[in-house]
């Protein structure tokens, strides 16, 4: 146990592992840092304001051909330089940039003395502040984060459960037995340490026992259609992703009215991503009716975040009669590593 | 003096709770406690509406689930009160923080889920009537009805129906598109309660406010000039007191807008 840890510190130590601009918000915070520079270095040189624009488009001719050309690089040799140390992987993109700098500086005619040390700055202030966000989202961090946002169960939902077993347990024992069983499975994934990507399908079934205890309490009010055929098998997600979703939908959309109700549930696969569609009966009062879903709904949005960064998206919101919630996460398969955590 | 104690009448009691389940469980712990409380179930019924119903015919004691759908069991609970012989209430609920500790303060009698036999029976044995006082304090959303006695019977107006509120010395008539009827309650209140859905256009009337229709100088006023809204559909030119106009005026804007 204590190997353990002391084996998991030292993976931690190491694990400043080079920034993968593949990844959708690593690209995305690159630009806009960049774009800063570029701005910067424009008002400084700037005299007058009607230079400005010039200026701007000055610096971005010479400049946006060699970050270009690093950044494709840099994207292209990712897996590679992220097998490296740290610092031989900066290194190695500091040489790159070096010539890159020097030989666009001679095919523009540009002073390559400011080109160069110019180039590397950019760099340098970049992977720096990469460097920085790592630190803050270092996986001790980023995993004490995790557990604080674990999905957590209505109380009112155990305590209901509870209720509905007993009220079955004389007149359908059979009923009673599957319910508790689906509760004991229920109960161990969310008390534990949900950190890991799990299988898709884990979920698929751990939000169909959840819903069969509510089937359990609401009886013929509760009706789940599933489309699962372009669910991907070989997926994994980060756990409670679609439980809590089936959770919302029922007491958003279910429990607050007697009318009889349905909750679609869809799984599909789309290219790179996993689209996870939940849509519920739109009540306009039950807002009125309890808390609103605010809570969940952001747990999960941060949850992703932690997972996928920007490369996840969460939308919600009334459609056709309907709400709907829609997770749209990146693909991943199980046989590839499952920690996306040391994305930066 | 031999005075035969009449056999006692068995108290009527009506199980109202959304769940099937927990509707059954009851019915069972019930059952069982028959020696010790001998009583018939008169009616099993899954929401605040049937249980008003089921108890206009007549019922001794009501359990009443607080979380159910269209009316819940507070609500339903605040229209008994109006009824002559109303039964006696025990709350039931799952598990809300902010209810029970009102629930404590208030001393009334409530069971939490999943409802103990022993429980159930201390409760049944001391039941009382609720009092307003009591009802009061209770954490309270706005009414889905409002609850009127016409002659000895209890009607439900749903409170979407209504279109406005006008004060009378004694009560409020309320005034839906198919009647109108006499409320006892206090336009301050009701307008408190609905936050927004009513509007005050004057000391003696709450308007709806998505039904204003027309904001004008009334033409043919002996002597003051004065405003008055309409509200869509209906024929009434309603007064705005010099206190409401800002606000009517700023809210007639937003709706043509």
């Amino acid at each position: 146990m204590k190997t353990q840890i002391l084996a998991r510190k030292e993976r931690d130590a190491r694990e400043a592992v080079f920034p993968d601009l593949r990844n959708v918000g690593i690209l995305a915070r690159a630009l806009m840092l960049y774009m800063a520079m570029v701005l910067g270095y424009a008002l400084a040189i700037t005299a007058q304001p009607s230079e400005l624009i010039i200026n701007i488009a000055v610096v971005l001719a010479g400049g946006l051909p060699v970050a270009a050309l690093v950044g494709a690089a840099w994207a292209l040799l990712a897996p590679w330089l992220r097998r490296l140390a740290y610092w031989q992987a900066a290194g190695l993109l500091a040489a790159l940039t070096v010539v890159v700098a020097a030989w666009g500086a001679r095919l523009t005619d540009a002073p390559a003395w400011r080109a160069v040390p110019l180039a590397l700055l950019g760099l340098t202030a970049i992977l720096g502040y990469f460097h920085t966000l790592g630190r803050a989202l270092s996986p001790a961090v980023t995993e004490a984060r995790l557990q604080a946002l674990q999905a957590r169960i209505r109380p009112h939902f155990l305590f209901n459960s509870i209720n509905g077993v007993l009220g079955v347990l004389r007149a359908d024992p059979k009923r009673a037995e599957t319910a508790l069983e689906d509760m004991a499975d229920l109960f161990r994934v969310l008390m534990r340490e949900n950190r890991e990507l799990q299988p898709l399908a884990d979920e698929i079934t751990l939000t169909r026992q959840y819903l069969n205890l509510e089937k359990m309490r609401l009886g013929d009010r509760l009706n789940v259609v599933w489309k699962l055929d372009k669910m991907p098998l070989d997926a994994v997600v980060p756990p409670l992703v679609l439980q809590p979703l089936a959770e919302n939908a029922v007491y958003h959309g279910i429990e607050p009215t007697q009318a009889a109700g349905v909750i679609e549930i869809e799984v599909a696969r789309l290219r790179s991503e996993i689209i996870i569609s939940v849509k519920n009966p739109f009540l306009e009062r039950a807002g009125a009716h309890h808390g609103g879903n605010k809570m969940a709904m952001s747990n999960i949005r941060e949850r992703l975040a932690l997972h996928f960064d920007a490369e996840a998206r969460v939308t919600s919101g009334p459609r056709d009669g309907r709400y709907q919630v829609q997770l749209v996460l990146p693909y991943v398969a199980m046989t590839k590593t499952t920690d996306t955590r040391s994305l930066v | 003096m031999t005075n035969m104690a009449a056999p006692v009448r068995p108290k009527r009691i009506i199980i109202a709770d959304d769940e099937p389940p927990a509707r059954r469980r009851l019915f069972d712990l019930l059952d069982e406690l028959q020696p010790a409380f001998p009583h018939i179930v008169v009616a099993e019924v899954d929401n605040g509406r049937a249980a008003l119903e089921a108890a206009q015919q007549g019922a001794d004691v009501i359990l009443l689930d607080i979380n159910m759908p269209e009316m819940d069991g507070l609500e339903t609970a605040r229209h008994l009160l109006k009824m002559d012989n109303a039964p006696s209430v025990i709350f039931i609920t799952a598990y809300e923080q902010h209810a029970l500790a009102a629930f404590e303060v208030q001393a009334v009698d409530y069971l939490l889920k999943p409802v103990r036999r022993e429980r159930l029976l201390a409760a049944l044995q001391r039941v009382v009537p609720l009092t307003e006082t009591q009802l009061e304090a209770l954490p309270r959303g706005a009414r889905r009805y409002l609850s009127i006695s016409e002659r000895g019977r209890l009607l439900l107006v749903p409170s979407d129906d209504v279109i406005f509120f006008r004060a009378e010395q004694k009560y409020i008539t309320v005034v839906t598109a198919e009647k109108e009827h006499l409320l006892e309650d206090s336009l301050t209140r009701i307008e408190e309660e609905f936050g927004g859905r009513f509007l005050r256009i004057h000391r003696n009337c709450l308007a709806r406010a998505d039904l204003i229709e027309t904001f004008e100088r009334d033409a043919d006023a002996d002597g003051e000039a004065q405003w008055i809204v309409t509200l869509r559909g209906r024929p009434e030119r309603l007064p705005v007191s010099r206190r409401q106009h800002a606000q009517v005026r700023s809210l007639a804007k937003r709706v043509r807008e």
